[in-house]
């Protein structure tokens, strides 16, 4: 077998602290050692083995099934490895994570690759509020890594982060790139409301539409078709994000921001005209 | 030996160890990136005089660039590492970001690398944007058409420069349209550029001269017009000369280029194909013409 696979043995709901479930800590242990390992159910400790029917050995690659919506921090700081996840995920899932992947079937909770530094994030569901973003009191969210939603992403998604891509095939909450300090946002369906308060640098793209007008501390810059978007965009496209044709040919209105700091983020606005 | 009636002289051609950068220039259509590139390599026939030498490699189809746009990939070589810091950010800021719609990108995968658009991203007085994108950081410059694209750091390997073929004709006819066939068939070749005007170079070179200012000058042998005045290297018959002059990622694309360069050369009108060097004086890769078909 070349997973190790993690089958919920039961609905679990209590909130479940597993972030013992990274590929850094299970591979290479025998069987019974990765059942052994300590998890944090409700407000006991228990051994990962009394929640989830473990088969083979400890490997880097993980395969977690069964509804995992009340499991937090999965693949929390994990380095390397993949885990792939069928069904929903709590929680902190793969927050700060520096390297490996992690996919979802289904939806994840808040939280997921807040201060992301590296890795490969995906989910082909939802994604809950603060997306990459920064705990509360921290200067910096995400600084690395890719973070690719196929569905959409409710508020704050990539507050405050620093660095790396995020990319929503839906729509998004309010706040959406709020305090950004640089890296890369992209919506595909509906920006929400109030995009890019408070950012300093950074690209917030917007491929579909507003849900209401960019804000007044943003000023028009010009249309144009910036060139690093081809290079972006193709990336996505190769990773089964919604690009289209129009997309890649079309001209993009800048908006440049915050003014109430820095000043020096955009919002390009796909011009569909 | 011969081919096609054409003598292979059994000589060798003296070529030298240098250090090479790639790079992939795009631009709205084929016609800017050829003008970006020819600007960029337009002054890089040979390191005595111009610092580097350089020339195009071959033109890429869209689905080849980074950006899906057409472009042009370049070979240019330097002495040493610290000419290449020098040479790639002053050829690509004055060659390819004031050509319009252009973007460059770093076209060698390598563990050693310069910085390029490290360099010239201060151009944007402040206003530049880095973007890090699958490993890769690039620079968005604004300039007063919109943006300059650029890679941040280019790689760079060691390579071989001074593969030559010599091409003695009977005529300036012959010895042109011999020299267009090498040419030609040389530019399907990959991992090699011919960094002369059209591939060809009319003067070439030896060591030293009889003024103690100049370090290289005409190569008396091999000028019809010196023919008595000189210890000439031209058979009876010969009445111009015209040298292909290679540089490559790899000995192995310089032999593959020499080989059926020479190929295409023989051709009616030359008498001979032979190749340029110093008494095995200077470069460390001695490539025999006759060994090319061994």
């Amino acid at each position: 077998m070349s997973a190790t696979v993690l089958q919920a043995r039961a609905n679990l709901t209590l909130p479940v602290e597993a972030d013992s479930i990274t590929p850094d800590r299970i591979d290479g242990l025998q069987q019974v050692a990765v059942g052994n390992l300590p998890i944090l159910y409700g407000r006991e400790w228990a051994p990962l083995g009394d929640l989830f029917a473990v088969s083979g050995d400890g490997r880097a690659d993980l395969v977690l099934e069964g509804d995992l919506t009340h499991v937090k921090r999965i693949g929390q700081g994990m380095t390397r490895g993949t885990i792939a996840i069928h069904g929903n995920a709590g929680l902190h899932l793969g927050s700060q994570m520096r390297g490996g992947e992690i996919t979802v079937d289904s939806n994840v909770g808040g939280w997921a690759g807040a201060h992301m530094a590296g890795g490969r994030l995906r989910i082909y569901g939802d994604a809950g509020p603060m997306l990459g973003s920064a705990y509360p009191g921290e200067r910096r969210g995400m600084t690395g890594g890719v973070i690719l939603v196929e569905g959409s992403a409710a508020a704050r998604v990539g507050e405050r982060m620093r660095r790396g891509l995020i990319a929503v095939g839906g729509s998004t909450g309010d706040f959406p790139g709020a305090r950004m300090i640089a890296g890369s946002l992209f919506v595909f369906g509906q920006l929400g409301p109030r995009a890019g308060a408070g950012m300093k640098r950074g690209s917030i793209v917007s491929l579909g539409s507003l849900a209401s007008g960019v804000l007044p501390t943003f000023q028009y810059s010009c249309r144009f078709a910036p060139g690093f978007l081809q290079l972006y965009l193709r990336y996505l496209l190769r990773w089964g994000m919604p690009v289209t044709p129009a997309h890649l040919q079309g001209q993009y209105q800048r908006y440049t921001g915050d003014i109430n700091t820095l000043g020096k983020g955009e919002i390009l606005i796909y011009d569909q005209h | 030996m011969q081919i096609g009636g054409v003598e292979i002289e059994d000589t060798y051609a003296e070529a030298f160890h240098m250090w090479a950068a790639r790079l992939v220039i795009t631009a709205v259509n084929g016609q800017w990136a050829q003008t970006a590139a020819h600007a960029t390599i337009g002054f890089a026939t040979s390191i005595i005089g111009c610092g580097c030498e350089g020339g195009i490699e071959r033109e890429l189809a869209s689905t080849e660039t980074p950006d899906g746009r057409t472009g042009v990939s370049l070979l240019l070589m330097t002495r040493s590492r610290e000419d290449m810091e020098k040479q790639l950010p002053l050829r690509v800021g004055q060659g390819v970001m004031t050509c319009a719609t252009t973007a460059c990108f770093n076209g060698l995968d390598s563990t050693e690398t310069v910085s390029v658009g490290g360099n010239l991203r201060f151009f944007g007085d402040g206003f530049q944007i880095s973007k890090l994108l699958d490993g890769r950081r690039f620079w968005r410059i604004p300039v007063m058409e919109g943006e300059f694209l650029v890679e941040d750091r280019f790689g760079i390997q060691r390579a071989v420069a001074g593969g030559n073929l010599l091409i003695l004709g009977q005529t300036p006819e012959a010895a042109l349209a011999a020299a267009e066939a090498a040419v030609s068939a040389i530019r399907k070749v990959n991992d090699v550029a011919l960094p002369f005007p059209g591939g060809v170079a009319r003067s070439g070179s030896k060591v030293g001269s009889r003024y103690k200012f100049l370090r290289a000058s005409t190569n008396d042998a091999y000028c019809p017009t010196l023919r008595p005045l000189v210890k000439s290297a031209l058979p009876e018959g010969v009445n111009c000369v015209l040298e292909i002059v290679i540089i490559g990622l790899t000995e192995m694309a310089i032999r593959s280029a020499m080989r059926v360069g020479a190929e295409a050369a023989c051709r009616p009108g030359i008498v001979r194909i032979s190749a340029g060097n110093y008494g095995g004086r200077l470069g460390k890769v001695l490539i025999g013409l006759q060994e090319l078909w061994a």
